[in-house]
């Protein structure tokens, strides 16, 4: 890019929303037209998804190799135990000396195989944005405050029910540079691990009725309205306490290969 | 078992894991000193051949003897301050973590894993909606033919699997999500 002489230089040009939620229907409408005619569903993103300008460089174009092995390593996994989690780890609003700004809210859910059983004392990691829409990350410059009470890192092992539960606070939607005005809508990161290496899920919590689900790429790119609706919580008031925090309920179903949850009394 | 639920979706781990997922001596699955250590280092690159610097990498393995039980205590916490204070030195995790440099560049130190010739690698970064398995092969351990991985493969896509020996226990592991034009893409695996 060539600037006459004695202009500042200019920041790239972005492309519009319109532009991005053009490809975002574009794309979402050749897969249900897809869907309709028989083709298979997909509960995941395509890893491949020129809306989310990042995806470009970043996946593969070769298919993914299926390895034939009933002995694969994958089949098994880490584990972890209670001394990788101490008992303050999955309340995020006691890691500092104050109160962190926001609304307190409780987070809790299942985390089951395709069969439905509950995956027990394993590790659940989460990471969100402060209420102000700013991680405690020094490459976030987004010029929204940092809350000195608030780090926005959790960690727990689930129960025999497969359960876990984090309380923290509602995080804030946040600007980006995937395009202009581009907005993602609030969320917090889950880290979660089953019995099998090949169950491994990272992902992304969103709250229902945001009005930013529309315009965001990677929420987008689960391209299956149905398995775009799963990674929303439910509002569940029987969650909320008289007086201290609102609740949400997300319950979280790992995938894996058919060996991790087909087989009877593993 | 006729039940089967759908999947929660995957999601991009975004750019900001840093403060949240590493911990110290997430490389280290050997225990300091161990006089079988071996290390695998490599740089994850992109399709324009560019180093990835938030590239998150994971690695699951049998232990020496075989085992493939693991054990916990890879990020074993301090009660009293709550820091990680890394593993015993004696259970073997079999888990690792590591987050690239700010060069792309990251550096496991474990011991050779037992009945399998492979670590097992996982990716995640920004831009990448959904995590990528693959495997780094250790090439004294590997009997090619006896791999049906391996062996199913033109050995130009197999040769991405096959860590590279550089000095006596040293071995280089690149990832590249892309083919670059000059380089061939890794090859990824899916577990069905």
């Amino acid at each position: 890019m060539t600037n006459p002489p004695g202009t500042p230089p200019q920041p790239p040009r972005l492309e519009t929303q319109q532009t991005i939620s053009a490809e975002i229907a574009e794309i979402r409408d050749a897969y249900g037209k897809a869907v309709a005619e028989g083709g298979p569903r997909r509960d995941h993103p395509d890893r491949d998804y020129p809306p989310y300008r990042s995806s470009v460089l970043r996946h593969p174009k070769h298919a993914l190799v299926v390895p034939r092995d009933p002995e694969a390593a994958e089949l098994t996994g880490p584990v972890f135990g209670v001394t990788d989690v101490t008992e303050l780890d999955n309340d995020l609003t006691r890691q500092h000396l104050g109160e962190p700004l926001g609304e307190r809210m409780l987070v809790t859910g299942r985390v089951l195989d395709r069969a439905g059983r509950p995956v027990r004392g394993q590790l659940v990691e989460i990471w969100q944005a402060n209420a102000s829409g700013r991680y405690a990350h020094q490459r976030d410059q987004h010029p929204a405050p940092l809350d000195p009470n608030f780090t926005g890192v959790g960690r727990c092992l689930t129960d025999d029910d497969g359960r876990y539960s984090f309380v923290t606070i509602k995080p804030g939607p946040y600007p980006w540079r995937n395009h202009n005005n581009a907005w993602r809508p609030a969320h917090i990161h889950f880290s979660l691990f089953g019995t099998a290496f090949a169950q491994r899920l990272v992902t992304q919590m969103y709250f229902p009725g945001d009005p930013l689900f529309d315009f965001d790429p990677i929420m987008q790119a689960v391209t299956d309205d149905s398995a775009r609706r799963r990674l929303v919580a439910d509002y569940d008031h029987n969650l909320s306490t008289h007086e201290w925090s609102l609740g949400y309920r997300w319950d979280i179903v790992l995938d894996g290969p058919a060996a991790t949850w087909m087989e009877e009394g593993r | 078992m006729s039940t089967s639920l759908p999947p929660t979706a995957s999601q991009t781990v975004g750019p900001f894991y840093g403060y949240a997922l590493p911990f110290a001596g997430g490389g280290d699955i050997a225990p300091a000193g161990h006089p079988d250590t071996i290390t695998l280092h490599g740089t994850v690159y992109d399709g324009a051949g560019a180093p990835i610097p938030d590239a998150l990498l994971e690695f699951w393995q049998p232990a020496p003897d075989g085992s493939r039980a693991g054990a916990p205590g890879s990020l074993r916490r301090d009660p009293v301050t709550g820091a990680v204070i890394g593993r015993d030195g004696l259970a073997f995790t079999g888990f690792g973590r590591v987050a690239a440099d700010a060069d792309g560049h990251y550096l496991l130190r474990t011991l050779p894993p037992g009945g399998v010739p492979y670590i097992s690698v996982c990716v995640f970064a920004r831009g990448l909606l959904h995590h990528l398995f693959t495997r780094a092969y250790l090439p004294e351990l590997t009997d090619i033919d006896g791999e049906p991985l391996l062996a199913s493969l033109p050995p130009h896509r197999r040769a991405t699997l096959l860590a590279v020996p550089e000095h006596e226990r040293v071995y280089r592991f690149d990832v590249r999500l892309q083919a670059d034009g000059v380089h061939e893409e890794t090859v990824f695996l899916a577990f069905e």
